[in-house]
């Protein structure tokens, strides 16, 4: 064996990859075939499924059902990035530039959230925020907010809870590409006479894009598929695309339909990280997970 | 003026950005030590520390735990072992189709848990239909490693990537053979970026709420478990247990980052 790959070295990256890849194309590329296989079936679980392209007519009829949920799943995903973008470039800037010898701890803090229970962190904020919680609570018994006023199952609950778990996403590709920026281009810029505000307009900012990108992506995709936040910190109003495949998959038993709206799902995301990948390589997406 | 403000106004909002970070953190461990009347854990009542005396009081709560802590040590050990071979292969080998082989892998961690999860659910439902093929541990095993591989292989290749050639070429040169190189020079050198990857792949197995919904039929982990009694009223126990990882994994992430100053 090892006499044999001395002699066809080009044999031995195919053979550490093998395994990884035939593993991913068992569990990953499969099943996605088989899913979308799954959303053209009739039948029950108990009689077992029938596969027919006939059955195509799930996808219109799904997704008719079910756009106020899907809409309500783009609407939410976006605010969620917007709100982790605005929240996370300032923080990402500190920690770049500002944060000397605390930059480690700093940067350990950010993704310290990842090492406690992500339900748990998520109940938390329903503690919190709850209606006579730490945050409302004192506000109200000064009269400062009516006594009716309420957070937990509105929207702004299950954005505020989605923004909150997926906020590091944001924070570290920012930061990865704030601090691979030249600072003597910015020390060129002030030679020049631009103040801080232009310098940074023309200079931190649209090198710092690629990070911005690939955070929003980060936070976006994620954000899609969020059924947690919207059960646990929503109501009925709030439920989001996930709840329904969700409850279609596990409760339901509604097979073809779930996969159907799995499919789109999946296929719209696809979409979007290719023509990111395209664009601009997926080294900034891969410094925010790694 | 406006300098001392803008530098002021930042400092002040980092301050307040990890309050936010760490508050539910917080809260977490110190609803562990509340006294609640009824069942649900949601207002301070008063302190007491008889859930963390009395950790497993709550039925199912520690057959969850060991189910978990089982999932994740299998699973971290079969992604690092596939997830390293692979890094290897895409750092230090040239070869045709490697960018259309890095996408690939990180496809996964670019899909939601939700359609991860519900893809390996149709899976098993259209292996044996009907009736369809048993969801329990195994299946959960066989999720984890899936999503675990591509966190790996992401991980170990971001600290393969500054790694010195010439190390390898200086052992070839004093009559060390490959199988040797690797052992004595190469090994010794990715351990770092192997243990980092092992420990994140962990943490996200036994966290791991969203996947293991769709394919652990009535196997019941810790994530699970929280789910299950979210409804009813989450008892002070399972924060103390949230408590307890959250120690371990920092002390984890600590010693590793302390090991790693020394040797440097």
């Amino acid at each position: 064996m090892i006499a044999f790959l001395r002699r066809r070295p080009g044999l031995l990256p195919l053979l550490l990859l093998a395994p990884a890849i035939a593993w991913l194309v068992a569990f990953y590329v499969y099943p996605a075939i088989q899913m979308l296989q799954a959303s053209l079936w009739s039948g029950t679980l108990e009689s077992g499924f029938a596969f027919s392209w006939a059955n195509a007519a799930t996808y219109p009829a799904a997704l008719d059902r079910y756009s106020d949920q899907f809409l309500r799943s783009i609407l939410y995903a976006a605010v969620s990035t917007v709100v982790c973008l605005v929240l996370a470039f300032p923080l990402a800037y500190t920690i770049a530039y500002r944060a000397g010898r605390f930059r480690t701890l700093l940067l350990f803090i950010v993704i310290a959230p990842f090492f406690t229970s992500f339900l748990l962190r998520v109940l938390a904020w329903k503690t919190v925020l709850g209606d006579d919680g730490f945050l409302l609570g004192p506000l109200k018994s000064i009269g400062l907010l009516p006594e009716e006023f309420r957070v937990l199952a509105t929207p702004i609950a299950v954005i505020f809870g989605i923004s909150y778990n997926f906020f590091p996403f944001m924070v570290l590709p920012i930061y990865v590409s704030l601090e691979k920026i030249d600072r003597r281009l910015v020390e060129a810029a002030k030679d020049l006479y631009a103040g801080p505000v232009r310098a940074f307009q023309r200079i931190t900012l649209p090198l710092a894009l690629p990070g911005v990108f690939a955070g929003s992506l980060l936070v976006f995709i994620p954000a899609m598929g969020d059924f947690v936040n919207a059960e646990l910190l929503g109501s009925v109003q709030t439920r989001l695309i996930g709840n329904v495949i969700q409850s279609r998959f596990l409760v339901n038993n509604d097979y073809p339909t779930a996969a159907a709206l799995s499919f789109m799902l999946m296929a719209g995301i696809l979409a979007a990280v290719f023509m990111y990948a395209r664009v601009l390589g997926t080294d900034e997406l891969e410094s925010g997970i790694g | 003026m406006l300098r001392w403000l803008g530098r002021n106004a930042l400092r002040a909002y980092t301050g307040l950005a990890l309050v936010y970070l760490l508050l539910p953190i917080f809260i977490v461990a110190l609803f562990s030590f509340n006294d609640p009347v009824g069942k649900t854990n949601y207002t301070w009542v008063g302190f007491t520390l008889s859930h963390w005396a009395n950790l497993f009081a709550i039925p199912g709560l520690l057959d969850s735990v060991v189910v978990s802590l089982r999932i994740a040590f299998i699973s971290t050990l079969a992604a690092t072992t596939l997830g390293t071979l692979a890094a290897l292969a895409l750092v230090r080998y040239q070869f045709r189709g490697r960018p259309a082989t890095s996408l690939f892998i990180f496809l996964p961690l670019a899909t939601p848990e939700i359609i991860l999860g519900a893809s390996l659910l149709t899976l098993f439902v259209a292996i044996g239909q009907p009736p369809f093929f048993p969801l329990n541990e195994f299946t959960i095993l066989i999720a984890h490693i899936t999503f675990n591989i591509s966190y790996v292989i992401v991980t170990v290749r971001a600290r393969l990537s500054g790694f010195d050639r010439r190390l390898e070429e200086a052992s070839a040169d004093l009559g060390a053979d490959g199988w040797q190189t690797f052992w004595r020079v190469t090994f010794p050198l990715i351990l770092p970026g192997i243990a980092a990857a092992s420990l994140l792949a962990f943490s996200l197995s036994i966290d791991d709420f969203v996947i293991t919904n769709f394919t652990a039929g009535r196997t019941t982990t810790f994530p699970m478990f929280v789910w299950g009694s979210a409804r009813v009223g989450v008892p002070p126990q399972v924060n103390a247990i949230g408590t307890i990882f959250f120690v371990v994994a920092v002390s984890a992430v600590a010693i590793g980052s302390f090991l790693q100053r020394r040797r440097a």
